[in-house]
This record gives structure tokens, C-alpha cells and sequence, in this order.
């Protein structure tokens, strides 16, 4: 995908008096927008089986709106929920997720702080014990590590060592991985990190649907819960009716397979049926894998895609119910392979579903290297020709 | 500056009849009240200034302060020995700090919190933990031992000044509830350098949190000294950098420090802003068990501190003063005694904690996978006590 747009972005956003219509977020912004009408040929998603039946579908929302609604209707519905971060009041957040908050809410709801990352996690530590549902954004992936102490040792851990005594209603929400040409340590693979840290659950939306509903379901749970958006899907769109989304959050009418029992227990969801094979994978590569599984439907393999949704907790009955049925499995993901989610995914599926394999499972992820610059990302980031060069590895002939 | 400077801090200096750089900047000397001899100071050999002028806290005060006082010298002493005699796996005394820690419990009401650190047990006990429970992280039952909301004392943590942005948070919440909570945040001269130090005061002073930054220099970091931390002029020099007042007081000086630590609270709690107050003493014992401090600092020195001992000194002052009589000095002796009693026959009782607890309170809910490795080790169990 081109890049080059991006290549003289200004500095990082947030750090000096990057407005809003400057500079490197627009870029950022367009570039995520532009991606996403490339993926919107061979990647929308297609509506899932269980998908609420919302009656006349509403106009088309993307992603980053769906996210801003749940945010919005949170605060409606909870006084405690507080959002905070760099950038998040007046502007509305740098990708705008919470555009619009402050005005709506105040400024005790919705408030900017000043730009230290561990400060906000820590405090939100705080206002945790204090009774608050603190739902902080994090600008970027890479920007997050200085808050990554606060995290791991106490957010994650305060539950546990108090005995249930303090328990830590947080949501870090992450704008993560590539494929929007960020400049350096504006895209990062991040998830492995707090994946491997008990305490936290790790929830990722590939859908508008469920970026909505994931996010509500994460803010009503009292696990810290480290909520990753994948960047180039911010400005992908789906026709969902935002208020019927609410009303059916809200009354409970979501089935057991519902965002609720999603993040309490995990909750895949196959996002495309198929025989043949089972693509397995989350967030920015959901729309690749569905992507790979139409070019392989033209050449006449069926290709089941499960959506994970929840890294953590990991559904794996979902996942092995379908590899079992398929026989065969790849896993797919941008983060760099090595000790990934994507290899912690292929050994439960391997443990899981051996004697039902036809063939190893497979990876398909980013190389093992320091997230590349915009101009050469495209040969990092699993495409759908790599995917499907996998595909043809699975060992057909026996 | 005057165009600048914040409402809180204006008006504070302007009640001292002072200007705010004045009010913010810490007096030119230690405060300290009584002499490390137990004599009462001359006004002027205080340290005082206009607008840093402190009162002696009413007799009461100091005489309820001086019971926890010889509670907590006993408690720190009763520890070191429980560690010695195997009971504990580690414990981190404060022995020769222990007014700071009586202070830093007094100082506050039923509704305020404290946020300690693993030094600080028994600023931890003084708030009205159980002794037991608070030696429990200690002894390696569990990472904790206390309910932190029932007593509002934070949990005690190693990661260095990680829990004053906990006190930040706590104050936020407080503060956005319309509610009129003071937070004590404590850590040490070591724990200044540490990045969520200049985080948490920051974020307090741009936010006008009611925070007091409670830092015992006790001069070393393990085994390095102060200077090799900073070289400002003193550790409450570093509060004006944030827009908030500090001050220095003598840390082995308990009148001073209540003194001190009872007007912070007064003025956060009516809306200064927070406050960093710096308190010199000394950590007499190793920083654990496991250290040596020979290594890194002469005896010498030991011996010129304990010279300032903070419970001997109490103690001369209030006899002098007439307040402490035989029979109150034999009964808060008998209350310490009867609480290294508790901590003995706590600590000397065998502690079988549940192996399936380690899946408890990980999540509100066990993930699947929780549930399976729960059931695993409980099948272990099972074959262990069948053979």
C-alpha cells in the first residue's frame, strides 16, 4: 500500500502545539481512512452469523464513531466512568475517539491530563480505589510503555494481592498496529506484552459491531481490561444502527455469546464459514484473513475465518470446534512472531486438535524486526498473498 | 510570577501575610521544636519564619502520638526479631524513623487514606491495620493482608513511588464526589528519583489535589547516600518546581513533625493545593535482613543518630513538661508489649495458606483456562494425599 504520503509527518501529536488539522494526524487520519477503503474491496467483513438482527439497517458508521457512541453511552449510563488522557478534551482525542466528550459530559468526565503515561495509569489506579471506572486512552501503542510499571505491577496484580479487596475497573484503551504508514513508534504490535501478564484481559474489535459492543462490555467489567483498536480499521465502515446497538447492550438481550460473556470467559466468533481450512486471527488481520478467504474461494478452497476478539481470556472452544471440523489451521497476526500471541494461539490449537490435524499450524505474522518504516511496512504486515502461500503449505495432496 | 501564580497558592500565602514564592519555598532551617536533648527550642532556634511558624499541638495530641510512638519502636524491634528467629521471610524496620510514622498516621481523619511504602508498617499499624494482617505480606502468606478500603491505607509496595500516583487518583475521585479527602502519600530520599515521583506531583499540582508528599530522608537508598540522588538544595526545594509548597522538618522530632503534618493537612484540606514536606531522620538498622550496611556507612554515624533518637527525646519532653507520668509511661510500655505479644503468637502460628487460592480474585470471574489449571492442581493435590 503506499505510503509516502507519510513519510514527512511532523512531530509526535500531542508533545508540542500540533493542532488539530495539522500535520502528522491528518496524515495519520487519512492514511488509516485510505487503508481502510483498500481493505473496504477485499476485506469488509462480512456480516457474521450471529450478528444482531438489527430491523432496517441504519447508514454506514465507521468504526472510530462506534467506539466514541460506547464511550458516550458508558458515561450516560455509569456516573463513575471517568475518560482521561493526553489529548482527549478539547481536541477529542488524536484519532478523535472521544470527540465531542468533554462538551457533552464536562469537564470532570472527560479531561485531558498532563502528557505523562505512567501518571495516567497510575492514577487511575487511584481513582479505582477511589470507586471510579477510569477508561484511559493511551495516544499510541509505543507511547504506552512508560505507563507499562503501573500496568503490569498494579493494575493487573491489585485484585490478586488484596483479595478482591481492590478491584481494578479499568479500561487502557490502545490504538494499535500498522498499516496506516504511522512514522516510527507510531505503530507497534503491542499485545503480547499484556497479553502475558495475568490480571489483565486483552479484547480487540474487528468490526464496528463489535468495537461498540466489546468496549461497552469492557467498561462494565471490574477486570482491567487492556482494549487494543487497530488503526487502519478506525475509519472502516458497516451499516449498524448505533441506538439499536445500545438498546440491545443495555436490556441484555445479547446471547450467551454476547459482549458480556465475551469478556468475562472469551468469545470468538467465526467470522466466515468454510471446510477446508481455518484462519485464525484478531483486530487489523480479521479483514486480510476474510480477504485471503474470498481470493481462495475464487480457486475453489473454503476458508473458515474465526475472529478471536478475546486474546485474553482465550476462547478456545470456539477456535478448536472449528479446527477440528476443518482439519487444518493458520494463525495470523502482525505482531512480530516470535513468543506471540500468535504462537501462544498455534500451540493450544496444536495441544487441542492434533489428532484432528492434516497438517501443522501454521503462522502467518510480522517478521521478527523493529516495526518497519512506512515505505517498506507493506512486506512486513501479512498480506493476503502471504496468507495464501500458507494455504497452499498445509499439505493438500495426502 | 505574581500574574501566574494559582489561586490556592496565593490565597495560602496571602493568610501568612507572606508573598507566594515565600510560602512555597521552604524555611531556611529545619523546623524543630524540641532539641534532640528534649528541651523546647527558642522560638528562634525553631527554624520558624513568618508564615512558618508552627504551634505546639494541643497535650493530648502529643501524648496519644507518644503512645503509638513506643507501640511502633516496639513493633519495628519485635519484627527485626521474628526475622531473626525465622518467622518472617523479611521486614524492612523502620527503627529509628518511628515518628515519622506516628505522624503520618495522626495527622489524619477517619475519612483520609494513606499511601504507604514497605518501610512503612508502622505508620501502617498506627492507622489501626491489625498488626497481624499487616505482617502478612511480610511473613509470604500473601502479596497482602489487610483490606485497604476498610482502614483507607493503601497496600504496601516495593516499586518505588508507583503508590503516590495511587494517592494522586484517590484524591481525584475524592475530589470530583465533592467529598473532602486528605491523602498522605509516603517515600523516601531514593524514591525522589524515580520518574513517577515528578509524575505524581505534577499531576496533584495541575489537578489542586489535596495530597501531602510525605518524604522520610533517612539519607541513604540501600546503600547510596542523598548526594548521589540530587543536588538540589533539599528535597522540599523540589516542591516550587511543581507550584506547590514544600517545607523541612526534623524527622526524629515527633512535636514538629505533628505540628507540621496537622497544618499541611488543615491547608489541603481547605483547598492549598498539595504539599511536600521533607523529614530528616535516620534508618538505624540495615535496610533488611538481608543488607549490610557496614559496607556502605561508619559507625560513627549510627552513633551520632541515635544521639537524636526520636522516642527517648518524646519522651524527656513530656516528662519535663509534667505530661507523662510514671504510671501513663508503664501503661503504653504494657500496650506495646501486649502488641509484640499478638505479633508473636500470630506469627509463631502455623499459616497453611490454600493452594486454590492462587486462582482467586485474578479475575472476578476464573477464565476457562483459570478453571483448568485450578482443577489440575487440585488433581495433584489429590494424589499426593492418597499416597
Amino acid at each position: 500500500m503506499s505510503t509516502t504520503q507519510n513519510t514527512d509527518a511532523g512531530p509526535r501529536p500531542g508533545s508540542a502545539q500540533t493542532g488539530p488539522d495539522t500535520g502528522e494526524i491528518t496524515v495519520a487520519v487519512d492514511a488509516a481512512r485510505e487503508s481502510t477503503t483498500r481493505a473496504g474491496g477485499a476485506g469488509v467483513p462480512q456480516p457474521r452469523p450471529e450478528s444482531p438482527a438489527a430491523p432496517v439497517p441504519a447508514g454506514p458508521v465507521t468504526m472510530a464513531k462506534a467506539l466514541n457512541a460506547a464511550l458516550a453511552d458508558a458515561l450516560s449510563a455509569d456516573a463513575g466512568v471517568v475518560v482521561f488522557g493526553e489529548d482527549v478534551g478539547t481536541l477529542g482525542g488524536v484519532f478523535r475517539i472521544t470527540d465531542g466528550l468533554a462538551a457533552r459530559f464536562g469537564a470532570d468526565r472527560c479531561f485531558d491530563t498532563p502528557l505523562a503515561e505512567s501518571g495516567i495509569a497510575g492514577m487511575s489506579v487511584g481513582m479505582a480505589i477511589n470507586g471510579m471506572r477510569p477508561v484511559i486512552e493511551m495516544q499510541f501503542d509505543a507511547f504506552a510503555y512508560p505507563a507499562f510499571e503501573q500496568i503490569a505491577s498494579h493494575i493487573a496484580k491489585m485484585s490478586n494481592r488484596t483479595r478482591g479487596a481492590l478491584p481494578m475497573p479499568i479500561v487502557i484503551r490502545i490504538p494499535y498496529a500498522g498499516g496506516i504508514g504511522g512514522v516510527e513508534h507510531h505503530c507497534d504490535s503491542s499485545e503480547a506484552y499484556y497479553a502475558h501478564t495475568p490480571g489483565l484481559k486483552v479484547v480487540t474489535p474487528a468490526t464496528v459491531t463489535d468495537a461498540y459492543l466489546l468496549l461497552r462490555a469492557a467498561i462494565d467489567s471490574d477486570d482491567p481490561i487492556v482494549f487494543m483498536e487497530p488503526k487502519k480499521l478506525y475509519f472502516s465502515k458497516d451499516r449498524v444502527d448505533l441506538d439499536a446497538l445500545r438498546e440491545q447492550y443495555e436490556s441484555g438481550a445479547a446471547d450467551v455469546a454476547g459482549p458480556r460473556a465475551a469478556v468475562e470467559s472469551g468469545g470468538a466468533a467465526v467470522a466466515r464459514t468454510g471446510t477446508d481450512a481455518t484462519l485464525i486471527a484478531y483486530g487489523p488481520s480479521v479483514p486480510t484473513a476474510l480477504a485471503a478467504a474470498a481470493a481462495a474461494a475464487e480457486e475453489g478452497r473454503s476458508l473458515e475465518v474465526v475472529d478471536v476478539r478475546t486474546i485474553v481470556p482465550f476462547d478456545d472452544a470456539t477456535v478448536s470446534e472449528s479446527v477440528r471440523r476443518t482439519g487444518r489451521a493458520i494463525v495470523i497476526s502482525e505482531e512480530s512472531g516470535f513468543a506471540s500471541v500468535a504462537s501462544e494461539i498455534a500451540a493450544r490449537v496444536q495441544e487441542r486438535c492434533f489428532h484432528s490435524l492434516a497438517a501443522p499450524v501454521l503462522r502467518v505474522t510480522g517478521f521478527d524486526i523493529p516495526y518497519p518504516a512506512p515505505k517498506l511496512e507493506h512486506h512486513f504486515l501479512p498480506g493476503v498473498d502471504r496468507i495464501l502461500d500458507a494455504v497452499d503449505d498445509l499439505q493438500w495432496e495426502d | 510570577m505574581s500574574d501566574d501564580v494559582r489561586t490556592d497558592i496565593a490565597e495560602a500565602a496571602r493568610s501568612f501575610g507572606i508573598t507566594p514564592e515565600d510560602y512555597m519555598l521552604p524555611a531556611r532551617h529545619l523546623i524543630r521544636i524540641v532539641d534532640q536533648d528534649g528541651t523546647v527550642l527558642s522560638t528562634e532556634e525553631q527554624g520558624a519564619e513568618p508564615g512558618h511558624d508552627y504551634p505546639v499541638p494541643a497535650d493530648e495530641d502529643l501524648l496519644e502520638a507518644y503512645r503509638r510512638l513506643v507501640a511502633g519502636r516496639r513493633i519495628n524491634d519485635q519484627n527485626s526479631a521474628l526475622v531473626r528467629q525465622g518467622r518472617m521471610a523479611v521486614y524492612p524496620s523502620s527503627h529509628g524513623q518511628e515518628a515519622c510514622q506516628v505522624a503520618a498516621a495522626a495527622c489524619l481523619g477517619e475519612g483520609d487514606w494513606l499511601f504507604p511504602t514497605y518501610r512503612d508498617t508502622v505508620a501502617v499499624i498506627s492507622r489501626g491495620v491489625d498488626p497481624v494482617e499487616a505482617m502478612t505480606i511480610f511473613r509470604g502468606d500473601w502479596h497482602g493482608g489487610f483490606d485497604p478500603r476498610q482502614h483507607k491505607v493503601g497496600i504496601q509496595s516495593t516499586p518505588l513511588t508507583t503508590q503516590l500516583l495511587h494517592a494522586v487518583g484517590v484524591a481525584h475521585a475524592a475530589r470530583l464526589r465533592g467529598e473532602d479527602t486528605v491523602v498522605v502519600a509516603l517515600c523516601g530520599d531514593g524514591a525522589t528519583s524515580e520518574g513517577d515521583f515528578h509524575e505524581a506531583l505534577n499531576f496533584a499540582a495541575v489537578f489542586h489535589l489535596p495530597v501531602i508528599f510525605f518524604v522520610q530522608n533517612n539519607q541513604y537508598a540501600i546503600s547510596v547516600p542523598l548526594a548521589r540522588q540530587t543536588v538540589a538544595p533539599s528535597l522540599a526545594h523540589k516542591a516550587v518546581g511543581y507550584g506547590m509548597a514544600g517545607e523541612r522538618v526534623d524527622g526524629n522530632d515527633l512535636v514538629a513533625l505533628l505540628a507540621v503534618l496537622e497544618r499541611g493537612v488543615r491547608l489541603v484540606r481547605g483547598g492549598a493545593g498539595p504539599l511536600l514536606v521533607e523529614a530528616h531522620t535516620y534508618r538505624i538498622q540495615a535496610h533488611t535482613n538481608a543488607d549490610d550496611a557496614t559496607r556502605y556507612r561508619e559507625d560513627a554515624e549510627v552513633q551520632e543518630w541515635l544521639a537524636k533518637d526520636p522516642v527517648k527525646r518524646m519522651r524527656t519532653y513530656l516528662t519535663d513538661r509534667g505530661l507523662l507520668t510514671e504510671e501513663l509511661q508503664s501503661r503504653y510500655e504494657q500496650e506495646a508489649e501486649d502488641i509484640a505479644t499478638a505479633l508473636r503468637e500470630g506469627m509463631n502460628r502455623e499459616s497453611t495458606p490454600d493452594p486454590q487460592d492462587l486462582f482467586a480474585h485474578v479475575y472476578s470471574v476464573p477464565t476457562p483456562q483459570l478453571a483448568e489449571q485450578s482443577a489440575m492442581l487440585a488433581e495433584e493435590l489429590s494424589r499426593e494425599e492418597a499416597s
